[in-house]
């Protein structure tokens, strides 16, 4: 890994506007997103990191105890060199929410805010949470309180659920379906679209039989109010997507060294590349890397087994046990983080140590911060293995 | 003798990533031990269970997936809500080209894309209806079905289907289907197991779990810890490793017993890694004892090497039996 580009954090974090911190779930996003974001604020920027879904004890170190979906001043971040912290937990139930206000009077709003339909949607679809993130990011730009703004993105398996996701609400909202719902009337006449009216009978007919007369006139109620907003959801999922491709823009992709994540991670470099999205580089979380790498596995497990044969030194057979474990994780980390990097040649490394501990609070996060700034060589782990 | 007599639908969550599908087939094959037919069931797309079993994806279809030891079939169905709902129209309205044309307009997507409550409902009735199934002709008759099923942040909205429910279809068929599928998860004949492993995380969602199943009157089951590894480092010298003041000398004597070259920077970079481990194990220790907490039945399965592979599941259906939970 000699050859790896290394990834200039604290540059970045100097003249980033936006920082989206992208991955497969459970690789440190929120962490990698916060860590960031205490960091930056130190060094004197005035920052906002908007996290989804974090950790219990993560959330009460940066003060958020409460889902009001604004950001707050996070307290105990060293403000001596000008800059300054703001956190917030995303409420996607409330920023949708938010979205109908803005569109719909107040009577027509809470029509819409009673209708089971709008509840369902609004609270468990599939791509909601990460419509309501890029909103809320375009929200916060808009807003222009703050020099950067570091992007946490949902949990979801794919990393690419972000870019892809708010677009398929977007479309569905505006879709085939709801339009053939909505204009009925409008599609008397031509041939082909009295197959949609033949349709849209059948639908209403199934609908009554199953779900009852009411779910009909709840879901057409719903589809009327909401007809005039259709269109303007799909508007403005374009409208942050472009946002997202803007020069003061920038993607880290987050990883651990296992092979689901490397490949989630790779496509969604191969994804930016397509969409000539901007990427910093990647952050590899999580990495094992030993002190001792010229201790070799198979010289520690010799040596371990032989003091078990002549007894008494239980102590240190278990440490060197421990440390092949170790220096094997190592081993394979490294491997691992050589083959992505020779796939992806051009993408910018650094590396980041597991933690003995969950990482939980500001300290926590500085030492991260610290890491991800360049406190573990890009090539370190790769040296450790010898 | 088993810690779950009675129950005929073993509901698998936990956080994304835990196990839960690795865990839900050992236990279909641990169900399917010495003679008795199981059906594995996934509702997620994700073509988890033939990925696991190496078999090409399933159709809408029950097919054998793999024989338990001592005889007995593991079958296995990935639940599509479109065809259940195909499924429902024509067994039970005769509607079968009406929902043909639906689906090819698209509107069965839609319908179940603007109302999740309504697809969970197809899912999980079609889960009903395998195990609850009686004579021969309405299809394979199962001595257990397992469904391996959404995370734990979505299980208790995914199976409490009659709230969800409720407020979209006030009466009719769905109305119906949904009260009857609630009444089978909230009774004895259903236990809900959630898998974890120790890391914050998933133990506080785990915990999450349980309150909040309990809340919505399901019954959760067994914890199952997974991917625990044994602690390496002698008991007595786990507190002073933790702390960072493990014994040097003792160490380098060792070493230089076992004939390694015990440099300085040798001993302490070995000191350091001991100290990663034992803060990790008490780490860990809080979190057993924060599951153990919840008075729920725990099964332990440790860290395997061949976990993808069918010996791992069958090894993991193995333990699975010896420590009660089957
Ligand atoms: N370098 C590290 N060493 C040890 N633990 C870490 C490290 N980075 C993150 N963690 C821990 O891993 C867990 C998951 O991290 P985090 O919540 O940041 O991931 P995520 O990608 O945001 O997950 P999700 O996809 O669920 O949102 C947390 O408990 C966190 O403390
Ligand atoms: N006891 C074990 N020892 C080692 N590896 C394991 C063990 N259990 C599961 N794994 C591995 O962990 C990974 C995740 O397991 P699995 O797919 O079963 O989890 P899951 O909870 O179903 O994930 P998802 O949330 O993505 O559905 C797989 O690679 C699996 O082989
Ligand atoms: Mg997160
Ligand atoms: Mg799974």
């Amino acid at each position: 890994m000699s050859d790896v580009l290394p990834l200039d954090v604290d540059g970045l974090l100097s003249t980033a506007e936006i920082i989206v911190c992208c991955g497969a779930g459970g690789v440190g996003k929120t962490t990698t997103a916060a860590a960031l974001a205490v960091r930056a604020a130190e060094q004197g920027r005035t920052v906002c990191v908007l996290t989804i879904d974090p950790a219990r004890r993560l959330a009460q170190s940066m003060g958020l105890t409460e889902l009001d979906n604004t950001p707050r001043a996070v307290d105990g971040i060293d403000e001596t060199a000008g800059g300054r912290l703001d956190a917030m937990m995303l409420d996607m139930k409330r920023t949708f929410d938010d979205i109908v206000l803005q569109h719909a009077d107040e009577a027509r709003a809470r029509q819409i805010f009673a209708n089971p339909f709008y509840l369902s949607l609004s609270s468990s679809f599939a791509g909601t949470q990460e419509y309501m993130a890029m909103e809320k990011l375009g929200q916060l730009k808009t807003a222009g309180t703050w020099d950067l703004i570091v992007v946490d993105t949902p949990p979801s398996r794919s990393a690419l659920d972000f870019l892809d996701a708010p677009q398929r609400l977007g479309r569905f909202l505006d879709g085939r379906m709801i339009r053939i719902l909505t204009a009925p009337a409008r599609a008397g006449g031509r041939a082909y679209l009295k197959v949609f009216t033949i349709g849209v009978k059948v639908f209403t007919d199934v609908l009554n039989r199953i779900l009852g007369a009411q779910a009909l006139k709840d879901l057409s109620l719903f589809i009327a109010s909401f007809e005039t907003m259709f269109g303007g959801f799909r508007e403005r999922a374009d409208q942050t997507y472009k946002l997202l491709k803007e020069p003061g823009t920038s993607f880290l992709v987050v990883a651990v060294p296992e092979r689901d994540a490397l490949r989630e991670a790779a496509y969604f470099v191969e994804r930016l590349e397509a969409d000539q999205m901007p990427l910093a580089g990647m952050v590899l979380n999580r990495v094992h890397a030993s002190g001792a790498p010229s201790l070799s596995v198979e010289r520690s497990l010799a040596a371990a087994e032989s003091l078990d044969e002549a007894g008494g030194e239980e102590l240190t057979a278990a440490v060197l046990r421990l440390h092949a474990e170790r220096l094997a994780s190592a081993t394979r980390d490294a491997r691992r983080a050589e083959q992505f990097h020779s796939a992806h040649p051009k993408v910018r490394m650094v590396q980041v140590a597991a933690q003995a501990g969950d990482v939980h609070d500001l300290d926590g996060l500085r030492a991260i911060g610290g890491e991800l700034a360049g406190g573990l060589a890009a090539s370190a782990p790769a040296a450790a293995a010898g | 003798m088993s810690d779950f007599p009675a129950v005929k639908l073993h509901v698998v969550s936990g956080k994304g990533g835990t196990g839960k599908t690795t865990v839900a087939a050992s236990l279909a094959l641990a169900l399917a031990a010495g003679g008795r037919q199981v059906l594995l069931t996934e509702v997620e797309a994700r073509q988890g269970i033939a990925q696991l079993f190496d078999t090409p994806p399933l159709p809408y279809e029950e097919r054998r997936v793999a024989v338990a030891r001592g005889g007995g079939e593991v079958y296995a169905l990935a639940i599509d809500p479109e065809l259940a709902l195909l499924e429902y129209l024509e067994k039970f309205y005769n509607l079968r080209r009406a929902g043909a044309m639906l689906r090819k307009l698209g509107a069965i997507d839609f319908a179940t894309t603007i109302a999740p409550g309504l697809r969970d409902v197809l899912l999980t009735g079609k889960v009903m209806e395998a195990a609850t199934r009686e004579r021969r002709g309405g299809g394979r008759l199962y001595d257990a079905v397992v469904l391996d099923a959404p995370p734990t942040g979505r299980i208790a909205k995914f199976l409490n289907v009659n709230t969800e429910v409720a407020a979209l279809a006030r009466m009719g068929p769905v109305r119906h289907q949904a009260d009857s599928v609630m009444a089978l998860l909230r009774s004895n004949k259903t236990a809900i197991h959630l898998v974890t492993v120790l890391e914050e995380m998933p133990v506080q969602e785990t915990v999450d779990g349980v309150a909040e199943l309990r809340s919505s009157g399901l019954r959760p089951g067994g914890v199952i810890v997974n991917m625990m590894r044994d602690p390496l480092i002698p008991d007595h010298a786990l507190a002073d490793a933790a702390a960072g003041v493990l014994d040097l000398a003792e160490v380098e004597t060792g070493l230089k017993a076992a004939g390694v070259e015990a440099t300085a920077a040798t001993v302490a970079a070995l000191a350091a890694e001991a100290t990663d481990h034992a803060q990790r194990v008490q780490l860990e220790q809080q979190e057993r004892e924060t599951l153990a907490a919840l008075e729920q039945p725990i099964y332990k399965i440790p860290l395997l090497t061949d976990a993808s592979e069918l010996s791992g599941l069958h090894d993991i259906a193995k333990r699975l039996q010896d420590q009660g939970m089957v």
